[in-house]
């Protein structure tokens, strides 16, 4: 994963896959930028990603749950086809809005 | 001279540890051995998803992160494709309550529940054998080309 950190949006440009393995080594890094008080809001790109389980799903709602504790907000953009349906099965759109 | 192969059945046993890495692998084994029945885009994403589902439980849950191995043996019945995946971890005491939507074990790891629904949703059966202390198989089948 790749990331850029502007005004205190955090853009996680995301790997082509996005599993319990890679979720796991990127969560970290994540974290670590926000509990240092860089990033207020995360943006989840999927442009270069074509598969998702989910894993993909936690990693979400685990950095939706945290940044709500913290009054920030989490998004995802660069969405398509096969993620699109894994996004809609699971409901994420109820809470997580597409930027 | 008509050279056309009518092979209709197919098998394949593979054991790898479980460990993440090998996450992206299994997918991808799957996916290999299923384009002989000329799958959909789709309905190899759907497979790649189910297996990942499986082989994550296996790891995260059968095996808590243990070494172990993880089984996946795989055949073919005409269209039908079949996925066996199984581990000899801790297997579950409640499967039902395994399968709910958004129940999980492990939420302070981010794992949001969703693992059997997502194998329910996207493969045409899907069926758990468990014994506690022994371990989990997860069977399921894909019926490729049924939506043509």
């Amino acid at each position: 994963m790749n990331y850029e950190i502007k005004n205190g949006e955090m853009r996680v440009i995301l790997d082509k896959e996005l599993d319990h393995h890679n979720a796991s080594l990127i969560k970290d890094e994540i974290d670590d930028m926000v509990l240092q008080g860089k990033v207020r809001d995360i943006i989840f790109d999927f442009e270069k990603t074509s598969f998702m389980d989910s894993s993909g799903i936690g990693i979400i709602m685990g950095r939706y749950k945290l940044l709500k504790t913290l009054d920030g907000k989490v998004y995802v953009t660069n969405i398509s086809g096969n993620i699109e349906r894994i996004f809609v099965i699971s409901g994420l759109y109820k809470i997580i809005e597409r930027k | 001279m008509e050279n056309k192969l009518n092979i209709t059945e197919n098998k394949m046993t593979v054991t790898f540890d479980g460990i993440s890495e090998n996450e992206a692998l299994a997918r991808v084994i799957v996916a290999a051995f299923a384009t002989r029945l000329d799958p959909t885009l789709e309905e190899i994403s759907d497979i790649k998803t189910a297996v990942s589902e499986a082989v994550t439980n296996a790891i995260v849950h059968g095996y808590q992160y243990e070494s172990g191995d993880v089984n996946m043996n795989l055949y073919t019945r005409g269209k039908d494709l079949y996925i066996e995946i199984s581990d000899n971890g801790c297997g579950i005491e409640d499967i039902s309550k395994a399968k709910e939507p958004l129940y999980t074990t492990k939420p302070e790891q981010d794992r949001c529940g969703m693992g059997f629904v997502f194998m329910e949703v996207f493969m045409d059966e899907v069926e758990v054998i468990s014994q506690v202390d022994a371990g989990t198989t997860v069977k399921m089948k894909k019926c490729i080309g049924k939506e043509a």
